[in-house]
């Protein structure tokens, strides 16, 4: 799990649990309440109540006394549900008051004349927008999002992520953008202003786990209906309750009624629903990932295919130049001396580590340059880069189906030899030409991350098939995708590829997810159902994607899954504790009702509760405690270890639907032991 | 005690090899592979034109269902209300009352076959044949169109409709119901029921009385009745009258009639959805509910009224209100079979039973007649109660839920979760306010909580559409005789609409393959936590009521105490 900039918040920090209680009380206000159907309903009732005691007591009536807690009791449920709620939004609250402290009121620079870098003039940050052009220098913080457009520099961007190690920004490429409140350790960059004030990615960040602006997600709102539709069934239970009651010439006080019809009600689903919502985003939030919506959290934990790409996911990024491999005839040295030239001025890793190899093993100096050579770099759809020297000739290196078609004849089996070899040992064969005649062959090796192959048994175990998406040819991705075991490959990726291929899943009917951060990968991030753009890649990967990884690594997906699952989870198994809670209260009220009409209805207490009294107030204090009680399971999930849906069903139901069926005797039992004792009823 | 349990295996023994091959022959008529009558099938359609041959979106098939059974009503409660003018009516009988009417044509278009009337004493032979008779064959055949359009919507690939209701009426009818009634009808009449057009006939009895015996085209009435879960005898006692069930053999038919078509739908959808297991999952889910109530039931009339331990022995249970000539075990059988198919018939008066077999009759009703329920829409309500389970489950396993690779989500919950409402509403609203009203107190023949449980199983067996009567409660009055109907509307409708509206909207969803990811629906975690979920909500909804009725009887009796 990564760094994150706050700091762990405990589950019962005074800090947070102060303000939530106060906070309870403060959502009494029927505005909010009337978003949550239960709760609102169990608020009515209390009111409800609140008058008939009121009423009861002025009339001296023999009820008071017991409805009078009733009623209290009835209120500390909603106050319960309220507090649930404050808790998880004061976690939330308290990132997002990390967050905002980093927030700048630095005064930005603005480009008077973008070209040259020498004019600027001092802005309020809150004036920016987008378009607008500044510069940041050694020691700025820069003030909001952004597109380098001129520039390299190293930011420091632990106020987001809390990874102290710098990053490298450049234009061009894809690392091209920035987040604001990240700072400047070196060097000075020109950025296009890129977000508008109030929806930059840290003010996402702070509405996302303040829960301010939380919608509810589709699963959510299905809940929520079911849960509305089983309070109206007790409501028709409980309205006409009374009338059967007179037919068996008993009367029901009308304060026992309001106590059935709560206890009966999901109140503690209801009561716990927005917690677990809120708290999910919070789980996410650590993780260092902001979502741009809750759907996309949920379709996270739906997710049947995995596309992930080789490079810094499966295996360590960069892919190191192990061996020079000359085709028969040719001197180890000319290959060398080929790969070093085309090397040079190419960047990248791979690049660099065939330079310092020939350096090291024939002691190549880096002054030989040939100054005025054309660099040609590399393409994803030519796949090949190289060098044109002044003197005319032209080198080349790249894939081996590449390179073979600029050749002017194939040198066939030997190089094939050379070529499958290298592949299916895992390593990438970079063919290398000179003048349109092959000399060999550049082994790089890819290291495989250790401790990738478990992550994946553990994707497969929860029905997730992994795709590995490399440049590759298919022999080298065949090798490597069998070491670090995932299910498929697409080798020779080209964004069209890649794209088509999510297309071909999701006309299957599948829910695919992958990471990217190329602004070649956006269309593919817009197109899959789960797109996660790195946070260092460019805004156009960033704006495609739903949800963005602050720490820009593409393990996080799996990170992510298991957040959405546990969502789904937390709410599913704490409705079936509810649900399933009822059985023991009816067993606890029903008696206690009807035993006056037929005394021999006290068979069905089975508790051997108290009294009548003590036996509906133990109910309703047990159905407001176990809110209290399941806060931290709201807050933490429930625990989640990847298995099949079969074994999860099993575990849940055992825990959560057996364990809600039998919980509440033991509970009210022992509350009713505690109320004989006091003598409250 | 062993040759009862005898019995009773045989009886479920031959019930499931019936149902297998029913359920394969249904398929292949609903998949329009069954041709043989395609002819007739061709004549009768032709005048709809292309009305009877395109696919219908849901809402089309619904309205189509709507229309049809609207049409049905007028035309029924106008024969009912004009029969002394129209022809077959030997024994002069009388117009029904508009109230009357109305129930009775409401009973018979929604399949619940609810009879506020005694059939010998109010019906014309005209009534009988062309009013219920047709009615019992359409009615059926109505809920097995919703059957069919349901599983292909289940079924559905990214399509927008869910059949033509016309020709899956038609074919229900044709393929299906009439050459099984046919069969069925011919077996009676070979074990002595009547099939005459005779009104009745004079007989001089030992002691030398002269008494009226009333007869009728009784055979091929009582075939569609039991195979169509109808359940409206010809006779007011309905089974229990010999001309209805004159033999051992008879009583056997009769019972395999009621569940032949229910049980093999589970067959034909699992075989219509593409995977025999989704069917073998809902049967096994059924089976064990229907065992479960056959056991409680039996256990419950083993046992004698201890109130007259001094008249009774033992050992023959309770004999009250039981169908002598076959034993109590044939009773109960039959208890429990037309309770949990919605059908309705009765060979005993359930009245008589013990407080808690009863409770189990009225449970079964209660449940929501899905426990095989009636043709058709027993699998349907069943499927809503599959719907609800999926989403728990689903969320559970922490993925949107799915049945049948399709996400289950908002709009499916929603109709599923308003269906929950309908039997809270149809028996605890309805008859709260019978008793609010007065009407209910004056219309039981008992005091006490049997005569709560009397009211309670009436709305119970209107809204479940079942209609077997508890006996010793008056419906014929304008009060009950129009709640009752609304009852039977809400029950019939409430279910049918909402699952017609979830069909239509599964039928668009793509198909997710299964993974590991997804628990399967057809294992026996599932199945498990099916029944409990059914359980539990039909618990937490009629506890309190079972607790005041047939319950609080119960613990009375064991103390001595009447009413």
């Amino acid at each position: 799990m990564s760094k994150t900039v706050t700091a762990e918040i405990g589950l019962f920090s005074p800090a947070i649990l102060k303000p939530a209680a106060w906070q309870a009380f403060r959502k009494l206000d029927p505005r909010g309440l009337v978003r949550n159907p239960v709760i609102f309903s169990t608020a009515v009732v209390s009111l409800l109540s609140t008058i008939l005691v009121v009423r009861e007591g002025l009339a001296g009536g023999p009820t008071f006394w017991i409805g009078l807690q009733i009623t209290i009791w009835l209120w500390f449920t909603v106050l319960f549900a309220n507090f649930a709620e404050a808790v998880a939004e004061g976690r939330g609250k308290a990132r997002a008051d990390a967050f905002r402290a980093t927030k700048s009121s630095v005064r930005a620079k603005l480009l008077l004349n973008p070209p040259q870098r020498i004019l600027h003039e001092f802005q309020d940050v809150e004036l920016l927008n987008p378009g607008d052009v500044i510069l940041v220098e050694v020691g700025d913080v820069i003030p909001t999002d952004g597109e380098v457009i001129d520039g390299i520099a190293s930011i420091d961007e632990s106020a987001i992520t809390g990874e102290s190690a710098p990053v490298i920004r450049e234009s061009g490429g894809d690392r091209s953008s920035v987040t604001g409140s990240t700072r400047v350790v070196s060097d000075w960059l020109v950025v296009r202003v890129t977000a508008r004030q109030g929806e930059t990615f840290l003010d996402r960040m702070i509405a996302l786990v303040e829960g301010a602006k939380r919608q509810k997600t589709p699963n959510e709102i299905a809940l929520d209906i079911l849960l509305a539709g089983l309070t109206l069934v007790f409501l028709f239970v409980v309205v006409t309750l009374p009338f059967f009651a007179s037919w068996s010439g008993t009367t029901i006080p009308v304060i026992y009624l309001a106590a059935l019809f709560i206890t009966l009600i999901p109140t503690t689903i209801g009561g716990l629903l927005s917690a677990i919502g809120i708290a999910g985003m919070d789980r996410l939030v650590k993780a260092n990932v902001i979502a741009k919506s809750g759907r996309a959290v949920e379709a996270a934990g739906d997710i049947d295919v995995l596309l992930l790409d080789k490079t810094g996911t499966i295996t360590f990024g960069n892919r190191m130049a192990d061996a020079f491999e000359p085709l028969p005839g040719i001197h180890e040295v000319m290959l060398a001396e080929a790969a070093f030239l085309a090397s040079l001025a190419d960047d990248t890793p791979e690049g660099k580590s065939i330079v310092s190899l020939a350096m090291k093993k024939f002691g190549f100096a880096e002054g030989e340059t040939c100054t005025n050579a054309t660099f040609i770099p590399f393409t994803a759809q030519t796949r090949i880069s190289g060098v044109d020297l002044v003197e005319g000739s032209s080198i080349r290196k790249g894939a081996s189906d590449a390179i073979l078609r600029t050749l002017n004849n194939d040198p066939g089996a030997p190089l094939d030899a050379i070529v499958r070899r290298i592949a299916s040992s895992g390593g990438t064969p970079l063919v290398v030409a000179k003048d349109g005649e092959a000399l060999g062959v550049v082994h790089l090796k890819d290291i495989v991350k250790p401790a990738i192959r478990e992550r994946f048994a553990e994707l497969r175990r929860m029905g997730i098939r992994t795709v590995m998406i490399t440049g590759d040819n298919p022999l080298t991705a065949a090798a490597i995708a069998a070491e670090a075991g995932v299910d498929d490959f697409l080798a020779e990726a080209t964004p069209e590829k890649k794209l088509e291929l999510i297309r071909k899943e999701q006309a299957e009917g599948k829910l695919v997810a992958m990471c990217g951060d190329g602004s070649n990968d956006a269309p593919a991030l817009a197109q899959a159902d789960v797109g996660v753009a790195m946070n260092s890649g460019t805004p156009a990967a960033k704006e495609a994607g739903n949800l963005i990884d602050l720490d820009s690594d593409p393990t996080k997906l799996i990170e992510i899954v298991l957040v959405g699952k546990q969502l789904l989870i937390s709410r599913g198994a704490l409705t079936t504790f509810s649900i399933a809670n009822d059985v023991a209260k009816y067993f606890a009220i029903l008696p206690a009702l009807f035993v006056a009409a037929y005394p021999g209805l006290g068979v069905l207490d089975v508790m051997g509760l108290g009294t009548p009294q003590s036996a509906i107030l133990s109910a309703i204090i047990f159905n407001a405690l176990v809110i209290i009680a399941l806060i931290p399971i709201a807050l933490k999930g429930v625990s989640y270890t990847p298995a099949s849906a079969s074994a999860l069903l099993s575990r849940n139901l055992l825990v959560y639907g057996l364990g809600g069926l039998v919980a509440p005797f033991i509970g009210i039992k022992l509350i009713d032991i505690i109320v004989d004792f006091l003598g409250l009823a | 005690m062993t040759s009862d349990l005898v019995q009773a295996a045989l009886y479920f023994g031959l019930l499931i090899a019936m149902a297998i091959p029913i359920g394969r022959y249904m398929a292949s008529v609903f998949a329009g592979q069954a041709q043989f009558l395609a002819p007739i099938e061709r004549v009768i359609l032709a005048p709809a034109g292309t009305i009877a041959r395109l696919d219908q979106r849901w809402t089309a098939y619904a309205l189509a269902l709507l229309a049809f059974n609207a049409a049905g009503f007028l035309l029924l409660f106008l024969i009912l209300r004009f029969q002394h003018l129209l022809p077959f009516n030997p024994a002069g009988m009388e117009p029904l009352s508009g109230h009357l009417a109305f129930n009775t044509a409401i009973s018979f278009v929604t399949n619940t076959n609810w009879q506020s009337y005694g059939g010998e004493t109010t019906m014309s032979h005209f009534s009988q044949m062309a009013g219920l008779t047709t009615q019992n064959f359409v009615s059926a055949a109505s809920g097995m169109a919703v059957a069919a359009a349901v599983a292909r919507g289940f079924a559905g690939r990214q399509v927008k409709t869910l059949g033509n209701f016309w020709q899956d009426l038609v074919r229900s009818t044709l393929y299906i119901l009439l050459p099984m009634s046919l069969v069925l009808a011919l077996v009676f009449v070979a074990l002595g029921v009547p099939q005459t057009l005779q009104a009745s006939v004079d007989a001089t009895t030992l002691e030398g009385a002269k008494q009226t015996i009333a007869l009728g085209p009784v055979a091929s009435q009582i075939a569609i009745k039991q195979l169509g879960t109808n359940g409206g005898g010809f006779f007011n006692v309905n089974s229990a009258h010999p001309f209805e069930n004159p033999t051992a053999l008879a009583n056997l038919f009769s019972m395999l009639a009621i569940l032949a078509i229910p049980v093999a739908f589970c067959f034909t959808y699992g075989r219509m959805v593409g995977d025999r297991r989704q069917g073998y999952a809902l049967f096994a889910a059924m089976g064990i509910m229907l065992l479960v109530a056959f056991a409680a039931l039996y256990a419950a009339e083993r046992i004698p009224n201890p109130l007259h331990s001094a008249l009774i022995d033992p050992a023959t249970g309770n004999m009250e209100g039981k169908e002598v000539r076959f034993g109590l075990v044939n009773s109960v059988l039959w208890a429990v079979s037309t309770t949990a198919a919605s059908n309705g018939s009765v060979n005993a008066m359930h009245d008589s039973f013990t407080p808690l077999g009863g409770l189990i009759a009225m449970l079964n009703i209660q449940l929501g007649e899905i426990v095989y329920g009636g043709v058709g829409v027993g699998l349907t309500g069943m499927l809503l109660f599959v719907i609800l389970t999926v989403f728990l489950a689903g969320l559970m396993v922490g993925r949107t839920p799915e049945y049948l690779g399709k996400k289950i989500e908002a709009r499916e919950v929603k109709l599923a979760a308003l269906t929950l409402l309908v039997m809270p509403l149809g028996v605890l609203v309805l008859a709260a306010l019978a008793i609010a009203t007065g009407t209910a107190q004056t219309s039981v023949q008992d005091a006490g909580p049997h005569g709560l449980s009397e009211v309670l199983y009436a709305y119970s067996s209107a809204t479940g559409n079942n209609g077997s009567a508890f006996a010793g409660f008056n419906a014929n009055t304008v009060w009950h005789n129009t709640c009752l109907g609304l009852a039977m509307l809400l029950g019939r409708f409430g279910y049918i609409i909402p699952i017609l509206a979830i069909a239509g909207s599964l039928a668009g969803k793509k198909i997710t393959p299964a993974s590991a990811g997804t628990f399967p629906t057809h294992g026996p975690v599932f199945v498990t936590l099916l029944v409990v979920t059914i359980l539990i909500v039909g618990a937490l909804t009629f506890l309190p009521v079972l607790a005041l009725g047939p319950i609080a009887e119960h613990v009375s009796m064991l103390v001595g105490r009447t009413f």
